[in-house]
């Protein structure tokens, strides 16, 4: 059995007076991948943000309820948001890598947290996460190349190998593929279940084909509310709702 | 097809006066130039190089020694980078990356402000307060020191130098930002080791134009930097009157005869300055244009 990752009470979201989720809650388990699906602005991704505290950010952003990782409230004052999200990973949509070498795309998070000792534990690590990311093997010749100069897909897996750099638990994946090609999203989707070995992942995709192939739960928004959520393939062969099936089969959305 | 003429003639007549209007301007920047090698290079063969670049400026005695004005632009000028390099890049993270929003909608407007300040008050300021300062402080005889000068300089460069490293910082994209925080950085973690270098190319680009603006300036450095035409070349030059090479052509261009040595003298003085100036703004281009070309910031 997996244990518990995140539990979500009674979730309220708003950019200021408007209110983006409604009342979900849900649970997310351990070395699962849960896949979150539905159309454009229905709140996947701001649920998503909701997990690393990264709408903090945004002015006017208010959350109700409690986001419960490993049975701690990561809203309850006095919590370390930095330290939140070195333990919640979180890749983005657009591949993001610093316009700076692939080597101190991978080192920055070790060296701002100041996580090796040595310049040979670093050099370690950075191999260890590039080897996690599937990427070792296309770039170990040149380390110092600009990350920009590496292909879109290439840069995903750099996004990957950087974030599992400072040992996440949980990995947060905010529409890794929707800028890949279909040869690049499949080297991810593999990676993906890779990864599912040793982190807990949580992917908002628009691609429901995507989300059937690669995850073990999906969660359906729609209009800010969590319509349905179970296991992949129930939701994708026998949904409860008329609406999830209305939006899988392309009826709605 | 009589239709079809009328406003083609409408548009070819609009057409020609934008033309005309916008070659015009380059027309003008190359009668400047000529202007200025005409009256300047004579120069260059009516006294031999060697009196041209060595050390004493001297005109009433045929002494046309360049190099303490060089130099001592040089000094005022790289001292007021040093000063408000630091400062005005410091200035432009608050402003973009700390300040909240409505100290952002004030500051902004206020720096722009600033550079438009005309120099000769700024003169005005340096000479009546920041003077006697200096002299009090560093117990001199005259408080009219390259140092004075560097100070009035790098106020003048800092609103260049903020507005532009603040865009610099503006085109960032948030996505660095974010996946900085996202990885667990500090805000200024995330600022130092990702935001800045990102927006080094814009910040080179900012000293170059402050820079280029500091060199050029006049008529606050005349006022002052003591205009004492010594080389600059003892330890303690900074806290001792300079003179730069564009205060030079404003204090004795009054006093020349046309055509005479001298005259040509002081436009040559113009033309090492316009070399040095456009190599500046030469480099400062180039950068902007490496930066766009790599493009890849989204």
């Amino acid at each position: 059995m997996h244990t518990i990752k995140f539990s979500l009470e009674h979730i309220y979201f708003y950019y200021g007076k408007y209110m983006a989720l409604s009342d979900i809650s849900m649970t997310i388990l351990d070395r699962q991948i849960t896949a979150l699906i539905g159309p454009s602005g229905c709140g996947k991704s701001t649920f998503l943000r909701c997990l690393n505290r990264m709408n903090d950010t945004i002015p006017g952003a208010r959350l109700e309820g409690r986001v419960l990782l490993d049975n701690q409230d990561i809203y309850a004052p006095g919590v370390d948001v930095v330290n939140l999200r070195r333990r919640v990973g979180m890749v983005f949509q657009r591949p993001n890598p610093f316009p700076q070498s692939v080597f101190d795309n991978v080192a920055f998070g070790p060296r701002v947290l100041g996580l090796t000792r040595n310049k040979d534990e670093l050099y370690w690590l950075v191999e260890q996460s590039l080897r996690g990311a599937a990427l070792w093997d296309e770039v170990k010749d040149n380390l110092k190349q600009d990350a920009l100069s590496l292909s879109l897909g290439q840069q995903q897996r750099l996004c990957i190998a950087r974030a599992i750099a400072v040992s996440p638990e949980v990995i947060l994946m905010d529409e890794p593929c929707s800028a890949l090609d279909p040869i690049a999203t499949l080297e991810i989707e593999e990676l993906m279940r890779q990864l599912k070995e040793q982190y807990c992942i949580v992917i908002v995709t628009h691609n429901m084909q995507q989300a059937a192939r690669v995850s073990d739960w999906t969660g359906f928004f729609w209009l800010g509310k969590l319509v349905e959520f179970d296991e992949t393939q129930s939701v994708f062969t026998r949904p409860s709702q008329k609406l999830t099936e209305d939006y899988i089969t392309g009826r709605a959305g | 097809m009589e239709q079809m003429r009328r406003p083609r003639l409408g548009e070819f007549v609009i057409e020609s006066l934008v033309k005309v209007a916008g070659l015009s301007s380059i027309g003008f920047v190359v009668l400047i130039f000529f202007f200025l090698l005409r009256e300047g290079v004579p120069v260059f063969f009516e006294v031999e190089l060697t009196n041209l670049f060595s050390t004493r400026w001297y005109p009433t005695f045929g002494l046309f020694g360049t190099l303490p004005l060089i130099l001592g632009s040089a000094l005022v000028t790289l001292s007021a980078i040093a000063i408000a390099l630091p400062l005005g890049v410091v200035t432009a993270v608050f402003v973009r990356e700390v300040a909240p929003h409505w100290a952002r909608e004030i500051l902004k407007p206020m720096i722009e402000v600033l550079a438009g300040i005309p120099s000769v008050v700024l003169g005005f300021f340096g000479m009546t307060l920041l003077a006697p300062v200096v002299r009090r402080m560093l117990g001199m005889p005259t408080g009219l020191t390259a140092l004075t000068g560097a100070l009035i300089l790098a106020y003048m460069s800092l609103p260049t130098i903020i507005s532009v490293a603040e865009d610099a910082l503006d085109a960032v994209p948030k996505s660095y930002r974010d996946a900085g925080l996202a990885l667990g950085a500090t805000q200024w973690q995330t600022i130092w080791r990702v935001v800045v270098p990102a927006a080094r190319s814009g910040i080179v680009t900012a000293v170059m134009l402050g820079m280029g603006r500091a060199i050029g300036e006049t008529m606050a450095v005349m006022m002052v930097t003591g205009n004492a035409a010594r080389m600059p070349l003892t330890l303690d030059s900074l806290f001792r009157p300079v003179r730069t090479m564009t205060a030079t052509i404003a204090a004795e261009m009054g006093e020349v005869a046309e055509g005479s040595v001298h005259y040509h003298a002081l436009f040559g003085i113009g033309i090492i300055l316009f070399v040095i100036t456009f190599i500046l703004n030469l480099t400062a281009a180039a950068t902007i244009f490496k930066k766009r070309r790599r493009g890849g910031l989204r």
